[in-house]
């Protein structure tokens, strides 16, 4: 082969890869271009003051998914921050045994496992026995979600924390509980807080494993044993409608439930990232 | 002088190898004795078994006797965390803990157990502190600034602080000034010089010079074992053996 | 053997004259406890997986039972006269999933070579945050994107463009409605180049510097080296990489009950409507309205979490068999 040929096909072959970069990045402008163009004209205040209207009324909002979105983010942390974190600690400070390779094995493969298989698995647990679908069911089941991806990141931010700091402790005469605790818990916090946001951002926008779980509701839930609204559900039940003022809503919570995950993981990615690297 | 640290055949291992054998040596009270050897000799090692620090890391192992005016610190039922109190520590790197102020650095080991003290006493010891520290002058205007803000040599000061507020009764230092430029080190060897009114110190150092300037007793350890040990000045003059000898007049290898 | 003998005898002589103590691994209390706690909540992520697939297993023993193997073999589904089987939901679930990697296999290598190979430096880190981003995007948006934007698309430009080039092909014969397989395919492809694209950029990442610099010292050109050392070296850990793609497709739920169509059905054709196993879950589960319904759907619930840990183990193996730093490395 000689050399211009070589020169040719090197061209073309690193030009293929720019394309296919090119490629990846195309859904992404039209996925942001559509959402923002489709989205934004009904994003008003009523959107976010108000419940939504029965179908044939024009207007309306979507208050009541954002704020069970909301809840049901705050009753997934309940059950997930303390199990997930606590399970980071234990794996980067005494995991290197058979339990902490077990641990470490079974949360991959639970980061792994369908959302939707989490909800069957919700509603066997919690719905069944209460006879209702219920916020908690859907929190539940955003917990179990939560876990792995806490449990990892908590692991490898405590990991991070420097052994000479540890030691530094020790050797004050500080118990190893107390150091783990006071110490290296407390300098890798950046770390373990935007690990759980992260976890949040990725919750905030599950939709199948609330389907069975907290099911959706187009009024105020009026107790967290009952069935709960929230954003990517009732996107859901409005993208599949046939109404033309349900698919604008749509857009509309699409555009927020967007705009709430991604300042969250952004916002938290940016400002830990330099307090957490000063910090060391 | 009487003798305030004992140690009986102590022997050490990480994981399956031996990084100590059977060393017996009696440190003397209030004195400054260093530690010396070629990199790997087990120095480090050495005076991490006097604190119980060797046994943090995972996989190893430590035997034989180390006792603590006359008290064995591996005896069955001592808590490691009570002998570590008596026993402080500085270290090769200097480790402030860089979520803390400078004085709450000072403060740690007492705060981090737990103990309960007033404002107002825990102000003379931050001050105690940084005074024997020989810092107090430099920082007194900038207690609250991050212990990180520091120099190298002032961060060092500032951990040894942090291990004198515990008062101990004995002062590890790791070649305590190994990551320092030569004022900071400077310093630092004045500051051993001083502590030893009250302190018995242990120093590990690569630096035969420092070992010279610094110490009443020297310690030189090779391939894990003790190989010579006895007055500074003695083992640097006439010393009784060969690899000793080597060492000191750099010939070795 | 001497030297062993005289060592001996001088370790006999030293026991005998010092009582030797050895170390006692002292645990505090508070020290214990703190164990003890960690490793309850670690024990609970142990019995989460674990209590999942009892639970599964449980609540689908009836159906289980009633269909036996023919459950994963029969392609009725027909819940009036209580005849259940997955096998086109299982047919949709690989079809639609192997369809997604044929396209996104390609584009991610190509971009991961991109970012590890290619890019100058400033670029790097945008692009790979943009790809990354496809990742932060709700399944539930994907879905809605899919039907108002990309269904009609596949109906009106897409799918005429396939049948009258490839219609010669079964796959691309029939009536073409919009929603289908193939839609759901690209709706998955675009969700799984994230996840293989920044698996693979680590991989390639993890290559020797030495591999590269082997492979220019002998006069190979930039194509060259990637083809010949860097893409060889990193083989399993992209491998790893698909299958890892290949776990997110299988187990996708919202993004492909939206856009495929929900038919029971096995067709030859890329354009008819299908389902899938997470599909026809979120589509029937809150409409069963007896028990074996809700139990087959169960089992359906259970074949797939089967599948997707089966393909998330292996996926796992192999990334960790390659990454340079193991997560479980020892600190000290």
């Amino acid at each position: 082969m000689n050399y211009r040929r070589r020169k040719l096909i090197n061209a073309v072959a690193l030009a293929g890869a720019v394309a296919c970069t090119l490629c990846v990045l195309l859904p992404l402008v039209l996925i942001f271009s559509n959402l923002i163009l489709k989205g934004i004209t009904s994003v008003n205040l009523a959107f976010f003051t108000n419940l939504p209207k029965p179908v044939g009324e024009t207007g309306g909002g979507m208050a009541n998914a954002i704020v069970g979105t909301l809840t049901l983010i705050g009753l997934a942390s309940a059950v997930g921050l303390p199990i997930g974190v606590l399970a980071g600690v234990y794996l980067s400070e005494y995991g290197h045994g058979r339990l902490g390779y077990s641990v470490r094995f079974s949360a991959d493969v639970l980061n792994g496992v369908p959302s939707i298989v989490i909800g069957i698995f919700a509603y066997t647990l919690v719905v069944l026995p209460m006879k209702s679908f219920s916020a908690y069911a859907g929190g539940f089941a955003l917990g179990v979600i939560m876990i792995p991806i806490v449990a990892r990141t908590t692991e490898e931010m405590v990991r991070l924390v420097p052994s000479s700091l540890r030691e530094a402790s020790l050797a004050l005469g500080v118990p190893s509980w107390r150091t783990t605790v006071l110490i290296v818990l407390r300098t890798a916090r950046g770390g373990i807080i935007t690990g759980i946001m992260l976890a949040t951002a990725r919750i905030a926008g599950e939709t199948a494993p609330l389907l069975f779980t907290a099911f959706g509701n187009q009024f105020w839930h009026s107790t967290l044993g009952g069935p709960i609204a929230s954003l990517p559900v009732q996107i859901y039940t409005y993208a599949i409608s046939p109404f033309d003022d349900w698919h604008r809503q749509a857009w509309a919570g699409a555009l927020v439930l967007l705009a709430l995950i991604l300042v969250t993981s952004l916002s938290v990615r940016l400002l830990t990232r330099g307090r957490f690297h000063s910090a060391l | 002088m009487s003798n305030k640290l004992e140690v009986r055949q102590l022997n050490a291992w990480f994981g399956t190898t031996q990084a100590l054998h059977d060393i017996s040596l009696t440190i003397p009270d209030g004195a400054v004795t260093a530690i010396i050897g070629p990199s790997g000799c087990g120095k480090s090692t050495f005076i991490r078994c006097l604190n119980r620090m060797h046994e943090v890391v995972p996989g190893t192992r430590a035997t034989g006797e180390v006792l603590l005016d006359g008290n064995n610190i591996y005896g069955s039922g001592v808590d490691p965390v009570q002998i570590r109190g008596k026993v402080g520590m500085v270290f090769q790197k200097p480790n402030p803990f860089p979520t803390m102020s400078i004085s709450d650095n000072v403060t740690a080991g007492l705060r981090l157990n737990g103990e309960r003290r007033t404002r107002g006493e825990l102000a003379t010891i931050v001050e105690r502190s940084l005074r024997q520290a020989a810092l107090w002058e430099e920082v007194k205007n900038n207690l609250n600034a991050s212990g990180i803000s520091l120099s190298g040599g002032q961060q060092q000061r500032l951990c040894i602080a942090r291990a004198l507020a515990v008062e101990p009764e004995v002062l590890l230092m790791d070649e305590p000034c190994s990551a320092l430029d030569p004022i900071a080190t400077t310093k630092i060897e004045a500051l051993i010089h001083e502590l030893k009114q009250e302190y018995t110190i242990l120093i590990v150092t690569h630096s035969m010079q420092q070992a010279a300037r610094v110490s009443d007793y020297t310690a030189f350890m090779y391939l894990g074992r003790l190989v010579e040990f006895g007055p500074t000045n003695k083992i640097f003059t006439t010393p009784e053996n060969k690899e000793t000898e080597d060492y000191i007049t750099g010939r070795f290898g | 053997m001497a030297n062993v003998g005289t060592e001996s005898v001088q370790l006999n002589s030293a026991t005998s004259n010092v009582s030797w103590s050895p170390i006692h691994r002292q645990v505090n209390l508070g020290d214990w406890l703190f164990r003890g706690l960690t490793a309850l909540f670690a024990g609970c992520v142990i019995a989460l997986l674990v209590g999942i697939f009892a639970i599964l297993t449980w609540e689908s023993t009836d159906a289980i039972r009633r269909f036996g193997i023919g459950f994963l073999t029969s392609t009725k589904w027909d819940p009036v006269f209580k005849e259940f089987g997955a096998l086109a939901f299982i047919y949709g679930t690989l079809l639609s999933s192997a369809l997604a990697l044929l396209q996104a296999v390609p584009l991610s290598i190509g971009t991961a070579v991109f970012l590890s190979e290619i890019a100058p430096g400033w670029l790097r880190a945008p692009v790979s945050f943009l790809v990354e981003l496809l990742a932060t995007i709700p399944s539930v948006i994907y879905g809605l994107w899919g039907i108002f934007v990309l269904v009609p698309w596949m109906r009106s430009y897409i799918g005429p463009a396939l049948s009258s080039t490839l219609g010669f092909l079964p796959f691309f014969q029939g009536p073409n409605y919009g929603v289908s397989v193939l839609t759901a395919s690209i709706i998955l492809a675009i969700m799984t180049v994230p996840y293989i694209t920044s698996v693979t950029h680590e991989v390639l990442r993890a290559v020797p510097p030495m591999q590269r610099e082997a492979a220019l010292a002998l006069g190979a050109t930039k194509w060259e080296m990637i083809r010949l050392a860097v893409l060889p070296f990193g083989r399993t850990g992209i491998i790893g990489a698909i299958m890892l793609g290949l776990g997110r497709a299988i187990g996708e739920t919202m993004a492909v009950t939206m856009v495929i169509g929900n038919r029971a059905d096995i067709s030859a054709s890329f354009f008819a409507p299908g389902s899938t196993m997470a599909s026809v879950i979120a589509n029937e589960f809150n409409e069963a309205t007896y028990d074996l319904y809700v139990q087959v759907l169960v089992e359906v619930g259970l074949v797939l979490l089967l599948v997707t840990v089966v393909v998330n183990i292996l996926a796992r193996v192999l990334v960790w068999s390659v990454r340079t730093g193991p997560t479980g490395a020892a600190r000290a």
